[in-house]
């Protein structure tokens, strides 16, 4: 089995080409959420959008502890997911404009994001829906043996679903090959976490299943990549499941382009504490500090990329009204 | 009488039976947002304390099961779905609890309790966030179901569906919610199972609920162009459903079209109509007409949308199909919706 060297050492042998890389993967996810927002502004994107802006150590840390095979699963919030897991940056365009040539043939949306190659098998909205589906991927890789391994990403207000808590401990009983990654922004929509439940022990939710679990500063991404590093090797040793929360905060609305408030209701002025913990900024910093000096020509390396799958996706063509009864079955099995 | 918009009545409803009766409590996702219930619970919780108006955690089963315990222990719940899509994940209280416990319990132990679902499509929000699951729930004895189409009888069937001994799963759509009608001050309640015959004809007969019995006006108003007089039959409860005011009525025009917001296998639609073959079928003159939505996961693009939803001109090209086909070439022609 050829398993991607770095998710089996730590620290990463050269500390500086991996913390570009890890700062170029947020950078991509952050201007091309940026992208997504101001279409959103400017009506151009009509399907209903959430943004991970303030939020990319998480999506770029677990995966780069990833190979190809692996799968993810995630949510509404999952453009990241979807970007740092290798997925095509001008198909998310394209999806979000509803092109036929989106990752998902125009019929998802931003909302449910794949990728095939990528094991990006399905991100979907409804609130906790892949955590299982995490679960099975690992059941299925655990069968066929090898060392192929399931991530869930999901979020704190996916946490009060029963079937996340049924998900840790068919994992736990199984032994499945399963990272259960929380991103605990603090917030479910409109409501902070405080109002949703009275302990704010995410991290300890799977001990009595005997799923360890740990706490990690979710815009770090180093302290996020070896938390993950750590889980995904004992997944892959056939040593069961691990838990991750990771804390962090997204900046703009549950959806939509907004900055903070939700639609509606303003937060608690946490924002302002936030934004100075910006992961790209602090992973910035420490590439700095390494020695590296073109982090500009590289940005607008990025932007410029960005720009053109833009307007590549924007060139590709709309679905016809005709297509609406198409793919309601398979014509072939076309898994993994 | 007052002006309402459809959200506003549901508003009022709520409001009132809060006001009138302590053991009515409100819980479910979004209750303190005015974002997910549309105006329909704006401000309740401000009004009534966030004691009784309860925004919950993103658990769909255990709430609805709490909401189901506490209506046997004696409280009157109004357990909020903001949309059907999620309610699926309480499919197990509302199903195998709340529906069966009269019948298990020999009629002894009742559970009063509204369980209110929120269809809200449309805005190329894909197939997740789309559903209308009535027929599903329709399904299910012990359950009675109902949507109303407007703001008189939103408020009405709301006030009914919270004096009934049993579950009933009151279902809402955002497209009605900005359309508005006299709505009477005091509280009011509307027999469930009792539908309205909103429009008086001899020629055909358009059975709808929801969305589609407000486009069977439309539609019937275009028929009327064409010389056709429909009655129009709004039937605001799918469960009981008014067999006696439809059959009557098929009776007299010997024409039917049934039109339905949900899919068309097994849907709302296809039980009417069987059932109207059952007791009428010597009165039909023609086969029973059908619109729904085709057999397949809601699109999430503009265009298909707009092809995927049927509205007026779906009924009204069904209706002339059932009073001779001849007539539907010059109708499509100058219809006013297009999928182009
Ligand atoms: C089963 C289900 N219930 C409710 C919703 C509505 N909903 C969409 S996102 C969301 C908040 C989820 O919060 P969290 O899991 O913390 O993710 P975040 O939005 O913070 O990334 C809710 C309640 C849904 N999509 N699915
Ligand atoms: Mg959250």
């Amino acid at each position: 089995m050829n398993i991607d060297i770095r998710s089996s050492c730590l620290p990463p042998e050269d500390a500086t080409a991996w913390l570009l890389e890890r700062w170029s993967m947020m950078l991509l996810i952050r201007r091309a959420e940026e992208a997504i927002a101001a279409m959103v502004e400017t009506a151009e994107a009509l399907c209903p959008c959430h943004l991970s802006i303030g939020q990319e150590a998480v999506a770029a840390g677990v995966c780069a502890a990833l190979t190809n095979s692996d799968t993810i699963w995630g949510g509404h919030r999952s453009h990241g997911h979807y970007l740092a897991k290798g997925g095509s940056l001008e198909m998310l365009f394209a999806e979000v404009l509803g092109r036929i040539s989106g990752c998902s043939g125009g019929r998802g949306r931003s909302m449910h994001l794949a990728s095939r190659e990528m094991g990006i098998l399905g991100t979907v909205p409804i609130v906790a829906g892949t955590v299982p589906l995490a679960a099975g991927a690992a059941f299925a890789a655990r069968m066929r043996g090898g060392t192929d391994i399931a991530v869930a990403f999901f979020g704190d207000g996916a946490f009060e679903e029963g079937h996340v808590h049924e998900s840790l401990n068919l994992a736990a009983l199984y032994r499945l090959p399963v990272v259960f990654v929380c991103e605990n922004n603090l917030y479910s929509s409109h409501l902070h976490w405080s109002e949703r439940r009275v302990a704010d022990r995410l991290d300890r939710a799977g001990e009595v299943h005997g799923v360890p679990g740990r706490r990690v500063d979710g815009n770090d991404a180093e302290a996020v990549y070896s938390a993950a590093a750590e889980g995904v090797a004992r997944a892959r040793r056939g040593e069961g499941p691990t838990l991750l929360e990771c804390r962090t905060f997204r900046w703009r609305g549950h959806v939509g382009a907004s900055w903070d408030a939700d639609v509606g209701v303003e937060r608690r002025g946490e924002l302002a504490e936030w934004l100075k913990l910006d992961p790209i900024a602090r992973t910035a910093g420490r590439l700095i500090a390494l020695g590296v000096h073109d982090l500009e020509g590289r940005e607008h390396a990025i932007m410029t990329r960005v720009g053109e799958a833009l307007e590549r996706a924007r060139a590709d063509e709309l679905p016809g009204p005709d297509r609406v009864l198409q793919h309601v079955w398979a014509e072939a099995a076309c898994g993994r | 009488m007052r002006t309402l918009s459809y959200a506003q009545a549901i508003r009022e409803a709520h409001a009132q039976a809060l006001a009138r009766d302590p053991r009515v409590f409100v819980i479910g996702q979004g209750l303190w947002s005015p974002w997910y219930a549309g105006s329909s619970l704006d401000g309740l919780d401000r009004e009534f304390g966030r004691e009784r108006i309860v925004d919950s955690p993103v658990s769909e089963n255990a709430v609805t099961g709490l909401a189901v315990g506490a209506a046997l222990a004696g409280m009157r719940p109004i357990v909020f779905h903001p949309r059907m899509d999620f309610m699926l994940l309480a499919a197990d209280p509302i199903v195998n609890q709340a529906a069966n416990w009269s019948y298990l319990f020999g009629g002894m132990i009742s559970v009063p309790l509204v369980i209110r679902a929120v269809i809200n499509r449309g805005g190329e929000q894909g197939s997740q966030h789309s559903q209308a699951l009535h027929a599903m729930f329709m399904h299910v004895p012990g359950l009675k179901v109902v949507m109303p189409a407007t703001p008189y009888d939103a408020k009405g069937l709301l006030v009914a569906a919270i004096e009934d001994p049993n579950p009933v799963l009151y279902i809402d759509d955002r497209w009605l919610y900005a359309q508005t009608g006299d709505v009477p001050e005091q509280a009011y309640s509307i027999p469930i199972g009792s539908a309205a015959v909103r429009r008086q004809g001899r020629d055909i007969t358009l059975i709808g609920v929801s969305t589609m019995a407000a486009n069977n006006l439309k539609a019937a108003a275009a028929l009327e162009r064409e010389g056709i007089q429909a009655e129009v039959i709004d039937l605001r409860s799918l469960k009981p459903w008014d067999r006696e005011t439809v059959c009557a009525s098929v009776r007299k025009t010997g024409r039917a079209v049934v039109s339905d917001p949900g899919w068309r296998t097994a849907g709302a639609a296809s039980a009417i109509a069987a059932e109207i073959y059952d007791g009428e079928f010597h009165a039909l003159y023609a086969p029973i007409e059908r619109v729904t939505l085709p057999d397949a996961p809601a699109p999430s693009s503009r265009v298909e949308e707009l092809a995927y939803y049927p509205g007026e001109r779906e009924i009204v090209e069904a209706a002339l199909r059932a009073m001779g086909a001849s007539r539907s070439v010059s109708m499509r022609a100058r219809s006013a919706r297009s999928a182009a």
